[in-house]
Order: structure tokens, then C-alpha cells, then sequence
């Protein structure tokens, strides 16, 4: 610790630090693009993961939070870096150290209006090109005549501005996207096989795909700014819609979050229920996601066995819960209401079916010729690549990523059982298949170890019926279905949260597809874009 | 806690046919042959209304679900949902329409071939449902495309979209396919009468 602090006071000298856990320190603006060049490569610090990047207006200044992990050392930080400017702010880019902030830095861009320099690509990420003003920024004019909906449609321009520092000045410049010479396709928001309203649009040579460029925001619902004028048992609600199939995991992040920040303690009782609820969460998911997947590739019987199995998982849910897909069980404190009697006797024989399905469904497909041509080496994610854009769950980890956020920060009562983390090196389409595959397996492992120890006690702590957080910078993450989900909660002591950021799994995984898509044929997109099993609102919040 | 036997109470077979609006739809007489063509046609055509594939959000996993296995609208003549607007009849808006999605949403039924419908599925797609607030949310699709039947719910249940549909079919089966002009987006004619 001391050491880290040591090495940032000597790479940028008007380094703060604040007191508290994790480190938190404040880099001034200038130095910031070599001071994160440094934390990364620093054999001592060894920052190679940009967790989640938070773009804030902090009322005078506008600022970004970056919350960096090391995948060697385990060790965290944050960063923090403002500028006083508001009408033309600058900070310096960091994509170029690490990957997934190309997309992130795009983000705060489009909410904060914040250019930053050096990134190659400075477009707005989810709104439109002709929206006026940054949404997030809190004297943003939210009324309906500044940005009426608007019936024409989107024009999406081929060409990109590049901001350059030159002597202080930030300096624009024009970048080509797509040239004259080259055939775009375009595909979506309206196709079967984007899993939602996602937009590619593929420059192609024959059949080859050159580049992708990924254009969000068709499902862009404005949690985020929304969670600032809720309370904060408000805000629950909106976290189940963000990623809904993994619904009840999304809940117990933000739960979580809020839970630590007033140092809540929550029964034992409490946290089986959620653990066994996010596992059947987990279930449900991956098979939808075996669902899909095959009927992308064509498998339309896969996805009438899988439905059928999955069924079986809500019905589970619903009867405790009350609630099919969305869930709304997590209240903070506990959960709403105590499991329903059948429950354990359901997961038991849940157990017993779910592995002879497991069988057939490898028969089914797994085995088929046509399904292993499709998926084996296609796609192929590096690990370090995967670090690099920040691909965490089960995509990250047939990379070779160890990145199970229950094996690496235990919540709930992962710590209590016995399972494996499920990681494959191949890193190509067939191996995060396999590794989601294997993951239904593991949790029904889960299952069976909880189900018969769930202890007798309170299902949830009384809490004060107004919530008022401890001023403070609050971070937490759980693994949902298809990564971490993580929960930046900034507080001022209020009712409502002055900044609340979903760290989402999503959002690296549509990143990464113009990497593993590019060189490959244009019907290797749909098989790669099926095997990340993304969901377009967790991208878009 | 204990969870005591809980009643679910079911519909009423009565309350499945009481629809003011299919009673002002069939008020109007019309002749014999005439009738019995349309009452031929309108069959056929209520019972093969196919769904566009379209889906923004969480109610999209339970259109899903509604064409998977359980409970399987196929029984009911949506037989399969096309991927094309214009193979498709009736579109179900299932999620929210934010407003960089709304020229898009605006085009596809457009180019859906006539008659066509439109279900609102979900309390986001009939005002905005919990997103009402949202400065990026259109507060129901009735703003800018005419919607023949509402389903509520957040999302809906399967059942509630299987009789939401059915209801659809009703309402097909009530209208003049000859010589009357009774779709509402019509104006025009409206204006005449």
C-alpha cells in the first residue's frame, strides 16, 4: 500500500489521497495519461484491469472515478481526476492503456460532454447525433421541447472526430470510419440474431468481415439519471430491468453496495435465500443463453428442450417470489418475504431432472458436427485481450481468466461451499459454450450443498423506513450471469444518491466482437455474437 | 411466515366475451352474403395472424416463452413469428421505446403489408411504465403508432399475452372486410362520414 503511494507521489508529484478503503487518490489532469501508463506497467502495481469508469460532475468540476484491479496481485486503487471547466473540458484519454475505456470514455462523453484527448474515436455512444446537451450533468434541461422525440431517422456518419492536446489546447480532427471504397452492411437493430436492439454496422470484403463498428442506445432508458431523484429503495426497483435475466443478482449488488455503506448486517438466513436465488438467476440464464444460441445456429428444437427446462426454474422462482422474470426480492436488509415450503423440495427434485436433460442436450447439439465446425476456433479471445477490454464471467474465463467475482471477493455464502471455477484456455466460441455448459453444472453443485442447511432465523433486518447513506464513495460487485455487475454508489448524505454508475458486464462484450469478429466470415458474427451472450438494456442502462 | 392456501381467482367465461368495443364494431348491419364472406374471410384471418420477431426488452423473453414449449401461441394460429415486416401482421411492442428507437419502430410498421396490428406489451410500451420519468423514455407507443390492444403488466404473464392476442383475434373477426372502411388510422374517411 504504502509502496504504491510512494510510486504515485513520484509520478505526479500534486498527487491527494483520501483516507479509507481502497486507496483513493486524486491525479491532477496533466499527468494522468502517464500515471496510468505507469500504474500499469509498474511490476510493483501491475493495474492491468480497468474495472469500471464513472464519469461524474461533482458541481464545479466534472471528473471521472476509474476503479483499477490488479489480475496478478489482487490489489485495488482508485483514481480520480477533475477539470474546473465546464464549457470545453478536457481529460486525457487512457484507451490506449487499456482497452475498455474506449467505449467507456465514449459514454461520459455522451453524458458529461467531456472530450478526451488522444482517443480515436470521440462519438456520442447511446444518444442521438443531433440530441442537445449532456443528460448526466446535473444542470441538464430535461424538458420535452430541448429534445422532442424525433420521427426522422438517425443519420450515422461515416467519419469520427479525433481530439489532439496541443500546447494546452485541445485541437479536433477529422477521422475516416468507413471510406467510399468500402461495402458496409448493415445489421440491426431489428434482427433476430442481435439478441435485442443492438446495431452493427460490418464493412465487408466478399464474405470477409473487415471491421465492425457497435452503435448502442436503442434500449438507452436513462437508469442512471433516473436513480437520482429516487430514494434508495426506489433505485431496487430499476436494477432488475437493467440485465434481466440475471435479475435477482443485479438486486443484490446494489443491496450489497447499500448494505456496506450503512453497515448493515444481514441474517444468515437472508444470505442463503439470495445465494440460492442468484444460482437458480444463473440457471435460468445459461439456459437461455443454450437456447438461443442454437437456434442462432440454426438448432430450433434446442430451443423448445431448453424453454421447457427453463420453465421449471421460474416456476420455482415465481412461487416464492411472486414474480416470473423480474423478481423484486432483494429489499435492503434481506429479502421480502420468506421462501415458500415447497421451495427446497423443488430444487431437490430440480437436481435430480436438470443433469439427464443436461445429457440429452449434448446429444442434441454439443456432438453435432455442423454446431463444432461452427464454434471451434472461431472467435479466439486472448487472455490478455480479455483483461484488457475487461471481459469478466464466463467469456472472460474461457479465456484462460480467472475472474470469478465469488471465488475472488466471496458475498452471500459462497464462501461456505465447495465449487469450481469453471476456466477453459481455448477462448474460442465452442469453449465459452462449454464453459456456460459446465456452469449449469456447478450450480446445481451449489444448490444441493444449500438447499438442506438454509438456517432458521430472520429473513430480513428492520431498517429505518427513510434511508440516508453516510456521505462517501461506496464500490461492490457481484458475478451476474454474464460478468460482474458492480454498483458505484456516490452519496452525500442524502436520501437519494448524488451518483449511482451500474458497472456493466455487457457493455466490454459488444467491445470486444469488432476484435474477434474481424478477419472472419459474416456468419461467424452471428455464432460469436450468440457465444458472448450479452443483453442490449445492461449495455445501453 | 406462514404462507396460507392461496386463491387465484380465474376469469369468468363472461367476462372473456364482455367487450364493449367489439359490440360497437359489430352494430353496424350489414347484407347477408356479404356477412357470411366476411365471417369466412375474418376466420381464416384471425386464426394466422403472424407476429413480427421484434423485442427490445425484458418482455421480450416472455414473448419468448409464449412461442416456446409451454405455452405456445402456435395453438392459436400465431404460427410463427416472421423476421420480416413484411411477412408479418400484427407486431407486439415488447419493452420500452426509447427515443433513438422510436423512427425505427415508426418504419417497421410501416412496412408491415395492410391490415396490420399492433399489441403494446407491457406497461413501457402503453406509457412509459416505470421509465415514465426518464428523459430518453417515449411514454407509449400510442404516440406515434395506433395500437389495437393493451396488455398491462410489468412484464405481462404469458397467459395475460395469450388473451391479449386472443382478444385481437376478436376484434379481427368483428370487422367488415368488404365495402367498409373501419381501421382506425384512416382519418380521412372519418372525416366524410
Amino acid at each position: 500500500m504504502n509502496k504504491i503511494k510512494d510510486k504515485l507521489a513520484l509520478w505526479a508529484p500534486s498527487v491527494v489521497f483520501a483516507e479509507g478503503e481502497p486507496l483513493t487518490a486524486t491525479v491532477p489532469a496533466d499527468r494522468f495519461h502517464d500515471t496510468a501508463r505507469n500504474l500499469k506497467e509498474d511490476p510493483d502495481t501491475r493495474f492491468d484491469y480497468l474495472v469500471c469508469l464513472t464519469g461524474m460532475d461533482w458541481g464545479e468540476t466534472l471528473g471521472a472515478v476509474y476503479h483499477l484491479r490488479s489480475t496478478e496481485l489482487g490489489h485495488e486503487i482508485v483514481l480520480r481526476t477533475e477539470t474546473a471547466d465546464r464549457e470545453n473540458p478536457c481529460l486525457q484519454s487512457v484507451s490506449d492503456v487499456w482497452e475498455t475505456a474506449n467505449l467507456n470514455e465514449r459514454e461520459v462523453f455522451d453524458f458529461f460532454g467531456i472530450r478526451f484527448t488522444g482517443h480515436p474515436d470521440m462519438r456520442r455512444l447511446f444518444l442521438r447525433t443531433d440530441w442537445e446537451g449532456y443528460p448526466l450533468r446535473k444542470d441538464y434541461d430535461a424538458s420535452p421541447e430541448v429534445n422532442p422525440v424525433r420521427l426522422e431517422n438517425d443519420e450515422s456518419p461515416d467519419t469520427t472526430t479525433v481530439w489532439e492536446e496541443r500546447d494546452g489546447k485541445a485541437v479536433a480532427s477529422e477521422r475516416v470510419i468507413f471510406d467510399d471504397s468500402e461495402y458496409v452492411v448493415n445489421i440491426g437493430p431489428q434482427h433476430p440474431a442481435t439478441h435485442g436492439v443492438l446495431r452493427f454496422r460490418v464493412s465487408l470484403e466478399g464474405e470477409i468481415i473487415k471491421k465492425v463498428d457497435v452503435n448502442c442506445g436503442y434500449i438507452h432508458r436513462g437508469i442512471e439519471k433516473m436513480c437520482e431523484s429516487l430514494t434508495y429503495p426506489q433505485t431496487l426497483a430499476l436494477t432488475d430491468r437493467l440485465d434481466y435475466l440475471s435479475a435477482h443478482q443485479n438486486r443484490h449488488a446494489l443491496c450489497m453496495c447499500i448494505e456496506k455503506a450503512m453497515g448493515i448486517e444481514v441474517p444468515e438466513r437472508a444470505q442463503y435465500i439470495r445465494t440460492i436465488m442468484d444460482e437458480l438467476n444463473r440457471l435460468s440464464s445459461h439456459l437461455l443463453f443454450w437456447s438461443t444460441l442454437c437456434m442462432d445456429l440454426g438448432a430450433l428444437t434446442a430451443f423448445f428442450y431448453g424453454f421447457r427446462d427453463r420453465e421449471k426454474v421460474l416456476d420455482m422462482m415465481e412461487e416464492t417470489t411472486g414474480g416470473r422474470l423480474i423478481q423484486n426480492y432483494n429489499v435492503i436488509g434481506g429479502v421480502m418475504a420468506d421462501i415458500h415450503p415447497n421451495l427446497v423440495k423443488r430444487i431437490k427434485e430440480f437436481i435430480v431432472y436438470l443433469p439427464k436433460m443436461l445429457e440429452e442436450y449434448d446429444e442434441v447439439f454439443t456432438g453435432n458436427v455442423i454446431a463444432r465446425s461452427r464454434m471451434q476456433g472461431i472467435g479466439i479471445l486472448p487472455k490478455d485481450v480479455a483483461v484488457s477490454y475487461g471481459v469478466t464471467g464466463p467469456s472472460g474465463r474461457a479465456s484462460g481468466w480467472h475472474c470469478d467475482v465469488r471465488k475472488l471477493k466471496p458475498y452471500g455464502v459462497y464462501d461456505k461451499v465447495d465449487f469450481k471455477e469453471i476456466v477453459r484456455t481455448g477462448g474460442d466460441t465452442f469453449d465459452r459454450y462449454l464453459v456456460r455448459v459446465d456452469e449449469i453444472r456447478e450450480s446445481l453443485h451449489i444448490l444441493e450443498q444449500l438447499v438442506d442447511n438454509i438456517p432458521q432465523g430472520d429473513y430480513a433486518v428492520k431498517t429505518k423506513p427513510i434511508i440516508r447513506v453516510p456521505e462517501g464513495c461506496y464500490f461492490s460487485s457481484v458475478e451476474a450471469s454474464r460478468g460482474e455487475f458492480g454498483v458505484y454508489i456516490e452519496s452525500r448524505g442524502d436520501k437519494y444518491p448524488y451518483r449511482v454508475k451500474f458497472r456493466s458486464p455487457g457493455l466490454p462484450l459488444v467491445a470486444v466482437v469488432d476484435r474477434l469478429a474481424s478477419g472472419g466470415k459474416i456468419a461467424d458474427l452471428i455464432a460469436v455474437g450468440g457465444s458472448l451472450d450479452y443483453v442490449v438494456p445492461d449495455i445501453d442502462r | 411466515m406462514e404462507i396460507k392456501g392461496v386463491n387465484i381467482k380465474s376469469m369468468k367465461y363472461d367476462a372473456f366475451n364482455d367487450n364493449e368495443y367489439i359490440e360497437q364494431l359489430r352494430a353496424n348491419g350489414v347484407n347477408v352474403v356479404v356477412g357470411k364472406l366476411d365471417q369466412l374471410i375474418n376466420w381464416g384471418r384471425s386464426n394466422s395472424l403472424w407476429p413480427l420477431t421484434f423485442a427490445t426488452s425484458c418482455c421480450g423473453i416472455e414473448f419468448m416463452a409464449v412461442g416456446a414449449a409451454r405455452y405456445d401461441f402456435a395453438r392459436f394460429g400465431f404460427e410463427v413469428t416472421r423476421a420480416s415486416p413484411r411477412q408479418a401482421d400484427v407486431i407486439v411492442v415488447a419493452g420500452t421505446i426509447v427515443h433513438k428507437m422510436a423512427p425505427v419502430l415508426k418504419r417497421l410498421y410501416d412496412q408491415m403489408a395492410e391490415p396490420k396490428y399492433v399489441i403494446a406489451m407491457g406497461g413501457c410500451a402503453i406509457s412509459g411504465g416505470p421509465f415514465k420519468g426518464s428523459y430518453h423514455v417515449l411514454q407509449g407507443v400510442d404516440k406515434i403508432i395506433p395500437v389495437d390492444v393493451y396488455v398491462p403488466g410489468c412484464p405481462p404473464r404469458p397467459e395475460a399475452l395469450l388473451y391479449g392476442m386472443m382478444q385481437l383475434q376478436r376484434k379481427v373477426k368483428a370487422e367488415h372486410y368488404f365495402g367498409v372502411v373501419n381501421r382506425k388510422e384512416k382519418k380521412d374517411t372519418a372525416k366524410d362520414e
